[in-house]
């Protein structure tokens, strides 16, 4: 076990335990791919269901009566489309990386996964109640761009235990959800950007990196 | 052969280059964390370890999880300091040798 080795293997080895150690590797870029085409899916089906036109109008007229008042229906199948989504996104990013992970001989159930859920967890959370105390005051458009915001701090945060692309989608989100608060009411086109496009450029781009 | 002599002597051994790798990439590590990382024994690892601490480079802390013992490991100034100036020494070693 003594042995002595070459100044370069020394380096190399030292290299690969650091990363080992600290990032959390395992994330399989197809997830980010999935979970994009899921979103793109589900939001073609509310623009399918509820037959939207492209002008912001014709979408005011089916999120919001007559009376100003939002349209139940429209924003049940919303939920429920969202909930479906974040499901099947889920579900696929925990089979990937687990697979990877297994394929690599490294632990799935660690220290470092549980820091990045975690880390995750946090300002989701936070995102989470703040966008109910909108809806509580009916302040409806704000809340994509709310979701966006604060999925880019979520990813923002777990970026240093992971690949240094996930800043640059997290940085990208943020933009985002920002952009997404001056224009309002282009929500579900903002989150087809948000969570279907991006989504699926920076998957395919990490799984073109690290994982081909 | 010019580096040679800047070369650590502590840190020759694979598996305290290993430690000192994950540490100082890390807070605070658990020894069964450090075990599974580097995939060595008990006995090995600690001897290891109690040569480090020894040395000042690294700094251990004992605390109680219910009723088992939990040892948890992080490295010190001087550790960091020693263990950078030995990588700037194994660099140069390739460099001259390239």
């Amino acid at each position: 076990m003594e042995n002595k080795l070459e100044p370069l293997e020394t380096l190399t080895e030292i290299r690969a335990l650091m990363e080992r150690s600290s990032r959390f590797i395992s994330l399989s870029g197809l997830a980010g791919v999935f979970a994009g085409t899921f979103a793109l899916l589900g939001i073609a089906a509310v623009a399918y269901r509820f037959k939207l036109p492209y002008t912001l109008e014709g979408y005011q007229n089916q999120a919001v009566n007559m009376y100003g008042n939002p349209n139940p229906s429209f924003y049940k199948f919303i939920l429920i489309d969202a909930l479906l989504i974040l499901f099947l996104s889920l579900s696929s990013a925990v089979l990937l990386s687990t697979r990877r992970a297994r394929k690599n001989h490294l632990p799935i159930w660690d220290k470092l996964t549980q820091r990045v859920l975690w880390n995750m967890f946090i300002p989701l959370s936070a995102g989470g109640i703040f966008c109910l105390i909108l809806l509580q005051h009916g302040l409806l458009e704000l809340v994509a761009p709310a979701t966006l915001l604060f999925y880019g701090l979520a990813l923002l945060n777990t970026s240093k235990y992971t690949y240094p692309d996930i800043r640059y989608l997290a940085l990208s989100e943020i933009s985002l959800g920002l952009l997404g608060s001056f224009l309002i009411g282009y929500g579900l086109l903002f989150w087809a950007i948000g969570f279907g496009i991006f989504h699926i450029i920076y998957g395919a781009r990490m799984w073109h990196k690290y994982e081909r | 052969m010019i580096a040679v002599a800047d070369l650590n002597k502590a840190f020759e051994s694979r598996i305290r280059l290993g430690i000192m790798s994950v540490l100082l990439v890390n807070d605070w590590i658990e020894f069964v964390e450090l075990k599974d990382m580097l995939q060595v024994t008990d006995g090995n690892l600690a001897s290891h370890l109690t040569a480090l601490e020894k040395l000042e480079y690294i700094q251990v802390r004992k605390q109680f999880v219910g009723k088992k013992p939990n040892t948890s490991y992080a490295v010190t100034q001087a550790g960091r300091r020693a263990f950078n100036e030995h990588l700037d020494a194994l660099e140069k070693l390739i460099k001259a040798r390239e």
